[in-house]
C-alpha cells in the first residue's frame, strides 16, 4: 500500500516537473489547472472539512491578485500613473526590478489576505449555515463592486500586470516560470493540508463540521480554529490570485479578480464534484472539471455558461457525494475502511 | 459632495420618494422569498432572475406593440408556470436536503437563466416605455414618474390580494399548515407536494408582477438579478418570515437607503452599498446574539 502511494506521488511529481516540456502548447492551460486545484483544495478546508460553505474565498483571490501586481508596480513606479497609462507600456521593469517586485508581491499577496481573513473572520465565522453562505457571497460581490470604484487600481477598467522583462531567457521562459511557480504552489498546498489534516487541527475541523456545539462543550475554542483554517485558505488562495494575475496579464475587478460567477462557483463545484471533505477529492474534481470546461469552452463557445448552470444543478442534485465519495462507497476496502458484514446486512434490510 | 444633504434638501426628498416607491417593489419580492423560505425551507438564489424574467415578458409585450402595463397580468401567469416547472424539475429533489444544496442548485439555475435571457434579449440595458407622464411636487422640485406610482399601487394591491388569498382560500390554508408542520399536514391529508409546487409558483408569480413593474419603471439587464435576491434576503432576515407589515417597512427602508447611497456615494457604489449593508447587518446580529451565546442559524 505504502509502496503504491509513493509511486503515485512520484508519478504526479514527475508529471508536474516535465509537464512543461511534454505539452509545451498547454503550459498555460496546465498552470491554470494548478491554480484551480489550489482553489478547490483550499475551499475544501472550509466547505468540506469544516462544514462552512463559503462563497467568499474569491475575496482573497481578488485581493491577492491586486496586491501582487500593485506591489510590483508601486515599488518602482507611481501606481496612479501606471493605471492612467493603461495598456501603453511607458513603464518598463528592468530584470532585477521585475523579480524583486514579483517576489515581494507574491509574498504580500499571501500575507495580506491572510491578515484580512483573520480580522474579518471573528465577525463572519460566527454566522452559521446559510447565513454564512449568503454573507460570504455578498462579501465577494461587494469587494468586486468596491474595487470597481477605486481609481488608483484602475476602477472598472482594470489594470495591466507588469510584463516579463525583455531579453531575459527565451520567449517561453515567462510561461515556464509561471508554470513551475503554480506547480510548486500546488505541491506546497497539498503537503500543508495533508499534514494539517493529520494533526489535531484536522480533527477539530471535522468536529466543528459534525457538531460545533458539542465540540465547544468539549472545551475546544472552535472560533480560534475556524479563524486559523480560514487564514490558511486565504494565504494559499491569495498567492494563487497573485499568480493568476500574471498568467492573465490583466486584472479586471468583477470578471477576473472578484469573479463570483466564475472562479467563485468553480471552486465550490470542483470540490463537490471531486468529493467534499477528502484530501484527493478537490484535486480530482478540479482536473475533471477543467477538462470538461476546456472541451465546452472550445467546442460550444457561447453556450459555456448554460452548460455551467446545468452542470451545477446536475452535480448538486444527482451527484452530491462526488467522485471520491462514490469510489469510497463502492470500494471501501481501498480507503482502509472495513465494513462489518452484519452491519452491511442490516443496511440492506433497512433499505 | 460631502454636504450634498444640506445643500440640496429637495434632492434628498426626491431620493426618499424614489426609495419608498422602489422599496415597495423590493418588499413584494421579499415576501415571495419569505413565503418559500417559510414553507419549503429553501433560499432561492434565482429569485432575482425570476424577477428579471418577469420583466422581460413585459418588455417582450412592449416590443410586440402591446402596452407593457398589461405585463402585470400576463407576466405572473407565465411566471407561475415557470416556477411550477422549476419546482418539478429541480427543487423537489432538494427540498428535504440541507440548505446549502438548495442554495447551490438555485445558483446554478440563476446562471442558466441569466445566459438564456442573454441569448433571447441581448446584453443591452432595456426599458419598456409606458408613456405615463410624470407628477410634479413642491414647485416642480420633485418629479415622480407616474409609472412608479402605478407600480407601487400594483404591488400594494397584489400583496393585499395575496394576504386575503392566504387567509381565506383552501390552498392558502394548506400552505400555512405546511409551513407550520409539513409532516403533520401530510398526515392530515394535505398533498404537500402540490402545496410546495403551488408555493413556488406563487413566489414566481409575485416575482413576475414585480418584474413587470421594474420593466416600466427602471431598467432590465440579464445580469442584474443577483442584487434583487440579496435585497430580498436582507429584507427577510430583518423582518422575519411571514410578517408582512415588517417586510413592507424594511423594504421601503432599504429602498430609501439605496437611493441615498446612490446620491451621496455615487452610482458606482450603489450595489456595493447594498451588499456591504447585508454583511454589516449579519455581523451586527451575530455580535448581538453572541452575548446570549446564541447564533444565527
Amino acid at each position: 500500500m505504502m509502496n503504491k502511494n509513493t509511486l503515485l506521488y512520484l508519478g504526479l511529481l514527475i508529471f508536474g516537473l516535465i509537464g512543461a516540456f511534454i505539452f509545451p502548447a498547454y503550459k498555460l492551460q496546465l498552470s491554470f489547472l494548478y491554480i484551480l486545484i489550489v482553489l478547490a483544495m483550499t475551499w475544501d478546508v472550509q466547505g468540506g472539512q469544516m462544514g462552512y460553505n463559503t462563497f467568499g474565498n474569491i475575496l482573497f483571490f481578488g485581493i491577492g491578485m491586486y496586491v501582487a501586481s500593485s506591489t510590483q508596480i508601486a515599488m518602482f513606479f507611481s501606481l496612479a500613473e501606471w493605471t492612467d497609462a493603461g495598456g501603453e507600456k511607458t513603464f518598463v521593469h528592468t530584470i532585477p526590478q521585475f523579480f524583486q517586485g514579483f517576489g515581494v508581491g507574491i509574498i504580500l499577496s499571501g500575507i495580506i489576505p491572510m491578515i484580512i481573513a483573520g480580522v474579518i473572520g471573528y465577525g463572519i465565522l460566527g454566522l452559521r449555515g446559510h447565513y454564512f453562505a449568503i454573507c460570504t457571497l455578498a462579501l465577494g460581490i461587494a469587494a468586486g463592486e468596491i474595487a470597481g470604484g477605486i481609481e488608483i487600481i484602475g476602477a472598472g477598467q482594470g489594470m495591466t500586470v507588469p510584463v516579463w522583462p525583455k531579453g531575459f531567457g527565451s520567449n517561453e521562459s515567462s510561461s515556464q516560470f509561471l508554470y513551475y511557480l503554480s506547480f510548486a504552489l500546488v505541491v506546497v498546498t497539498f503537503i500543508t493540508l495533508k499534514w494539517a489534516y493529520s494533526t489535531r487541527f484536522g480533527l477539530v475541523l471535522n468536529a466543528i463540521r459534525d457538531n460545533e456545539d458539542k465540540a465547544e462543550a468539549m472545551g475546544i475554542h472552535t472560533m480560534r480554529y475556524k479563524i486559523i483554517g480560514w487564514m490558511v485558505s486565504a494565504f494559499f488562495v491569495g498567492i494563487a490570485g497573485g499568480l493568476m494575475g500574471h498568467i492573465n496579464g490583466y486584472i479586471e475587478p468583477t470578471e477576473i479578480a472578484f469573479a463570483g460567477p466564475t472562479f467563485g462557483v468553480f471552486m465550490v463545484l470542483m470540490a463537490i464534484l471531486g468529493g467534499k471533505g477528502t484530501l484527493w477529492g478537490p484535486l480530482v474534481g478540479a482536473t475533471v472539471f477543467h477538462l470538461f470546461k476546456e472541451g465546452f469552452w472550445t467546442y460550444f463557445l457561447g453556450w459555456q455558461y448554460v452548460a455551467l448552470g446545468v452542470l451545477i444543478v446536475v452535480i448538486v442534485v444527482y451527484f452530491p457525494e462526488g467522485i471520491m465519495g462514490w469510489l469510497r462507497e463502492k470500494y471501501p476496502e481501498k480507503f482502509g475502511e472495513t465494513i462489518d458484514e452484519a452491519d452491511r446486512k442490516a443496511q440492506v434490510e433497512l433499505k | 459632495m460631502d454636504f450634498l444633504i444640506f445643500q440640496a434638501p429637495m434632492l434628498m426628498v426626491q431620493a426618499s420618494m424614489d426609495g419608498i416607491l422602489l422599496g415597495i417593489l423590493f418588499a413584494l419580492i421579499a415576501y415571495g422569498m419569505a413565503l418559500q423560505w417559510g414553507v419549503m425551507n429553501i433560499i432561492n438564489i434565482a429569485q432575482g432572475e425570476l424577477v428579471i424574467m418577469g420583466g422581460y415578458i413585459a418588455y417582450f409585450m412592449y416590443l410586440s406593440g402591446i402596452h407593457p402595463a398589461f405585463g402585470i397580468i400576463v407576466s405572473p401567469i407565465i411566471m407561475y408556470c415557470v416556477g411550477w416547472g422549476m419546482y418539478k424539475l429541480v427543487i423537489n429533489k432538494v427540498v428535504d436536503k440541507d440548505l446549502f444544496t438548495s442554495i447551490l442548485a438555485t445558483f446554478g439555475i440563476s446562471i442558466l437563466a441569466q445566459q438564456l435571457m442573454n441569448f433571447a434579449f441581448g446584453a443591452d440595458v432595456v426599458v419598456a416605455q409606458s408613456n405615463f407622464g410624470t407628477t410634479m411636487l413642491f414647485d416642480n422640485m420633485v418629479t415622480i414618474p407616474n409609472a412608479k406610482i402605478f407600480s407601487g399601487a400594483v404591488c400594494v394591491i397584489s400583496a393585499i390580494i395575496l394576504v386575503v388569498y392566504m387567509r381565506k382560500s383552501k390552498l392558502g390554508r394548506a400552505i400555512r399548515a405546511t409551513a407550520q408542520n409539513a409532516r403533520a399536514a401530510k398526515i392530515l391529508g394535505v398533498d404537500t407536494e402540490k402545496v410546495y409546487a403551488a408555493t413556488f409558483g406563487i413566489n414566481a408569480a409575485l416575482c413576475g408582477i414585480a418584474g413587470a413593474c421594474i420593466a416600466i419603471t427602471f431598467t432590465l439587464h440579464p445580469y442584474t438579478g443577483l442584487p434583487y435576491t440579496v435585497r430580498s434576503f436582507m429584507i427577510v432576515i430583518i423582518a422575519g418570515l411571514g410578517n408582512l407589515p415588517a417586510v413592507a417597512i424594511s423594504g421601503m427602508g432599504l429602498g430609501v437607503f439605496e437611493e441615498w447611497a446612490d446620491y451621496l456615494l455615487g452610482t458606482e457604489f450603489r450595489i456595493a452599498a447594498v451588499f456591504s449593508l447585508l454583511v454589516i447587518i449579519l455581523v451586527y446580529r451575530r455580535f448581538k446574539l453572541s452575548r446570549k451565546r446564541e447564533y444565527l442559524k
